[in-house]
């Protein structure tokens, strides 16, 4: 496997729910909408999605409920069987593997981390932690140190014999968090693990999950109902309807550039200004004067220049290199809104 | 999909319904008049002798080739000395058979302290204090030997029903086609009338202790199963993929997520088995196991109130005891030591337990009153209690009033309704049963109604059938007529409601047996007794799932009828009740159930239904004629299920109740 081999690709994958979803899948002709399968009798959960998960990016999967993402998570660790399409992880179709090595590619290379974090209510905070060290035969005593290490890892020091019962949301999720890292996945999948928590916790539970990314670098994907989460987290977002991607693409681009009504509708109300960031403004070709602006400046960030300023073209610089330049009044643009 | 269909076939039903119900009705009616106008042709009134197939023969002979000829009996015969063997050992420990291992019995001291332990363990304070205490009584009142015969058979028929249960319930749970195999048979056999569980034990399993278990273990296995499906279906999605993200092999799963994420319902199972034992246990008297039961038999059947009272007295201490503590078990969460605590501490009550048990046997040693009580030293009342109980009857308003009600309500009310209930021509009555399960839920429970009815017709104890019938609708609607005004005035604060829930909740504790106790000290053994003893016990599930029903109404509204400015009988009759009427339905239902259940029982007063035709048949060997009388009984309770569940649950969704 190369270096630029995606960790999960899948293409063309159909995940139908209903008497017969293979044989339904097989007669039905192409293009059959969601509310003609529907109609029909069947749920497209997943609806011709092709998607690929980089080494080491964050890809964030957004929609309503009931939009599929969480039906699609759940096919990349084949917790669903999938009913047409492939995906394959790390190279490796995952639907033809045996249940044997489906256990092993669990133990040892994914963690999942759940909304209502689908603690066991009987074994206590470091019991939960290592309880996927338990299943593949880890002994009891290092089983209990790497336990240790990530609980602390979690901020949840000195609470190891409490019962999930016992702790407030946040901190269960912390041990939810806890017990996905323990196995060192490589590939992390969180669905919607803050949605359960209070606003204030939610947003304490997203610095911390970020200074934990900053520290393993993982695979993830993560999935979340909430805009303002997805871009704040986001390497890419996919953003989901009835089943299939409607888009696919880094924040900036998805604000500035919607791809359809309904991402559109959905990005309204985003203050643009916080998401778009210098880099995504710059025309390659073109030139500017003066002192250059880094491409990972947001708009908002650059806002009192911008108005300040009197240059036509600000240069933009990514890494100390020059990558073009912007046209301020585009800036300003996404800043104050198009005139008119 | 399915859903969208089938509220559109049950949106366009109740039109065809109703009338269908009405014309089977008036069908019904008809007949009824023909027959009294003397105009009915015989055979139409009752099905003639000759048609009549043979049911009980088949049966017998199905049964005497599965026995002699498959070879079940020696299998069952070999069984049985396993389970004698087992059962041997309970009692030498218990009691002090003279059996392997030889060690018991153990001090009433000893097992009174170790048990008050464990109550407190359990539930502190009120529960030690409970536990001891029935304990305690029991071994100063001269019961000890008696009621240590019926826990030695609880301590072996307990485990045996909560190990098949479990699995039945895990193989259910985990294969569709055990499920659909088993289903059927269990709501059959939850309606089996107890009777008939005891022949075939005897005939397999001999008479006395072992068969006594046998039929104690299989009564008791339903609910197991139940609940264990129940627990495991409920185990939430993601905790379930949790295990399987953490890579849990199948038998992982079982073991370390399913069963302790169910731990709640198995232990709720736990409890029903203990409490179906007890109930159970006491009934094999009939079959000649020794213990509570057999005495209470021998003291009422000699008509010796003050002994019958006292052991009453014990039969429920021991249940609500048993029930408590098993109840406590279910809420008991484990609590976590801080790290360091050292081990005496954590298992303080287990060593407190042991400490206390060791001292009071060695006690037991040098001081013989601890280890047993022997007799003329218990404090038994009896006769002074007879004597009591006896006097109180004779006090002239007490005759007068339990005089009247026996003659007022015999010769104006019952006996005039079962007069007329035996009018009914048999296809009218099955019309009319089946015009009730139309209206009330639809058509297939109507045919299930005819056919099921139809057997009963068959097997030709119709009379007895209708007689038991009579008793228990009797019975159920003057528990109606008590039960609904009692549990509305309880429901109307919350204070009331909370006691009166209490107060049925441990009267639901007490096996069948005891409600015989009233009944008789108040009429005797009459027709009246039994439907008084029906009546108690019916109106138990009644007042509770009524009080239920209206506490949980949902707030809001009845918060909204407050602010529409309803009175509060507008509100109860227009809010309250038609909300609560799919909980009160299910009250209902097992209050008929528990009345089929009851009338059975009362069969040993002495009684002319189907009852007493069971009880006759375990004298003898008669296994095809008790096997028609109990289906016949389970057939027509079934009925009644069916329908007026279908009805609970068709109302609820309609209502969008949970």
């Amino acid at each position: 496997m190369s270096a630029d081999t995606p960790v999960i690709s899948c293409k063309n994958v159909w995940k139908i729910f209903g008497k017969d979803p293979k044989g339904y899948l097989e007669s039905m002709s192409p293009g059959t909408s969601y509310d003609e399968i529907r109609a029909d009798g069947y749920i497209a959960g997943v609806k011709d999605v092709s998607i690929d998960v980089h080494k080491g990016e964050m890809l964030v999967i957004m929609g309503l409920s009931g939009s599929g993402k969480s039906t699609l998570v759940r096919c990349f660790s084949r917790l669903h069987d999938i009913t047409g399409g492939t995906i394959s992880v790390e190279g490796q179709d995952i639907m033809s593997l045996p249940e044997k090595e489906l256990i092993e590619l669990r133990r040892s290379k994914m963690g999942m981390v759940f909304q209502s974090f689908g603690l066991l209510p009987h074994r206590t905070v470091l019991q939960n932690v290592a309880f996927p060290l338990e299943m593949r035969g880890q002994d009891r005593h290092t089983r209990r140190e790497r336990a240790m290490e990530v609980v602390k890892l979690v901020g949840l020091e000195g609470r190891e014999d409490y019962f999930p019962r016992e702790l407030s949301g946040g901190q269960q999720q912390r041990v939810g968090i806890a017990r996905s890292l323990a196995i060192e996945p490589d590939i992390w999948f969180l669905d919607e693990p803050f949605s359960a928590l209070d606003p204030l916790i939610r947003k304490e539970m997203q610095d911390e999950f970020l200074r934990l990314q900053q520290m393993l670098n993982k695979s993830i994907v993560f999935i979340t109902h909430d805009f303002d989460e997805a871009l704040r987290l986001a390497d890419r977002i996919a953003i989901m309807k009835d089943g299939a991607v409607e888009q696919c693409d880094t924040p900036d681009r998805i604000v500035l550039n919607p791809a359809t009504e309904y991402v559109r509708k959905f990005t309204e109300d985003v203050d643009k200004a916080r998401v778009v960031h210098a880099g995504v403004l710059a025309q390659a070709g073109a030139k500017g004067e003066g002192e250059p602006v880094d491409a990972k400046a947001t708009v908002q960030g650059m806002a009192r220049m911008l108005v300040n300023d009197s240059r036509e073209m600000i240069p933009v610089q990514k890494n100390n290199t020059l990558i073009g330049a912007m046209s301020r009044k585009a800036a300003l643009d996404i800043l104050l809104g198009t005139e008119g | 999909m399915s859903e969208t269909t089938h509220s559109l076939t049950s949106n366009a039903m109740p039109v065809n319904k109703g009338q269908a119900a009405l014309s089977l009705l008036a069908v019904a009616a008809l007949l009824t008049v023909i027959q009294y106008l003397g105009l009915l042709p015989e055979w139409l009134h009752r099905l003639p002798e000759a048609v009549i197939p043979n049911f009980a023969g088949w049966l017998d002979a199905i049964f005497n080739f599965v026995k002699d000829d498959m070879g079940l009996l020696v299998f069952t015969r070999t069984l049985t000395e396993g389970l004698e063997w087992l059962l041997d050992a309970s009692a030498n420990i218990f009691f002090g058979k003279r059996r392997w291992p030889n060690i018991g019995p153990m001090s009433w001291t000893a097992l009174t302290a170790a048990v008050a332990v464990v109550g407190y363990y359990l539930g502190g304070w009120r529960l030690a204090l409970l536990a001891g205490g029935t304990l305690v009584w029991t071994a100063l009142i001269g019961q000890w030997k008696i009621a240590m015969q019926t826990v030695s058979v609880l301590a072996i028929s307990v485990p045996l029903a909560f190990v098949i249960g479990l699995s039945l319930g895990i193989a259910a749970w985990k294969y569709a086609w055990v499920d659909r195999a088993i289903r059927p048979i269990l709501s059959v056999l939850q309606t089996l009338p107890f009777f008939t569980y005891l022949l075939p034990a005897v005939i397999f399993f001999k008479v006395g202790p072992t068969a006594g278990a046998v039929a104690t273990t299989i009564y008791a296995i339903p609910p197991m199963i139940l609940m264990t499906t129940l627990g495991l279906q409920k185990v939430s999605e993601e905790v379930v993929e949790a295990g399987k993200m953490s890579g849990c092999s199948k038998f992982q799963m079982l073991r370390h997520v399913y069963l302790p994420s169910a731990r709640t319902e198995i232990l709720v199972g736990v409890n029903q088995v203990i409490m179906l034992c007890l109930a159970m246990v006491v009934l094999t008297a009939f079959i000649g196991m020794p213990g509570l039961g057999a005495k209470l038999l021998a003291m009422m059947g000699s008509f010796k109130l003050g002994r019958s009272f006292e052991i009453g007295v014990t039969i429920v201490l021991l249940a609500v005891t048993l029930d408590r503590m098993s109840k406590a078990w279910v809420v008991k969460q484990p609590e976590h030591f801080e790290r360091g605590t050292p081990f005496w501490k954590r298992h303080r009550m287990l060593l407190l337990g042991v400490a206390l048990f060791v001292f009071f046997s060695l006690l037991s040693r040098v001081v013989p009153i601890a280890a047993e009580i022997g007799r003329g030293q218990d404090l038994s009342q009896g006769r002074e209690l007879d004597d009591l109980i006896k006097a109180f009857l004779n006090i002239e308003w007490v005759k007068a009033t339990t005089g009247f009600l026996r003659a007022f309500l015999n010769v104006q009310v019952l006996i005039p309704f079962r007069n007329f209930m035996l009018s009914i021509p048999t296809p009218a009555f099955i019309l009319l049963i089946a015009a009730f399960a139309l209206a009330l839920a639809g058509r297939k429970q109507a045919i299930y109604a005819v056919i099921f009815f139809g057997f009963v017709a068959l097997s030709g104890w119709w009379d007895r059938a209708i007689i038991t019938l009579y008793s228990v609708i009797a019975a159920v609607a003057l528990a109606a007529l008590i039960g609904l005004p009692t549990a509305i005035l309880a429901a109307r604060s919350e204070k009331w409601s909370v006691r009166m829930l209490l107060v049925c909740d441990t009267a639901q504790t007490f096996p069948s047996f005891v409600y015989l106790i009233p009944a008789i000290m108040l009429f005797g053994i009459t027709d009246i007794a039994v439907i008084f003893s029906i009546l108690v016990f019916a109106t138990v599930p009644l007042i509770r799932y009524t009080i239920e029903g209206l506490r949980t109404v949902p707030p809001e509204m009845t918060e909204a009828a407050d602010m529409s400015g309803a009175t509060r009988m507008q509100k109860l009759w227009n809010v309250q009740i038609p909300l609560a009427l799919p909980t009160m339905a299910i009250g209902f239902n097992q209050a008929i159930m528990f009345a089929f259940f009851m009338v059975i029982i009362a069969a040993f007063i002495g009684t002319q239904d189907l009852g007493q035709e069971l009880q006759r048949t375990l004298a003898g060997t008669d296994l095809g004629k008790n096997f028609v009388l109990g289906i016949c009984v389970a057939l027509m309770a079934l009925t009644f299920d069916l329908t007026i569940m279908k009805w609970a649950a068709d109302k609820k969704r309609a209502l969008g109740l949970p």
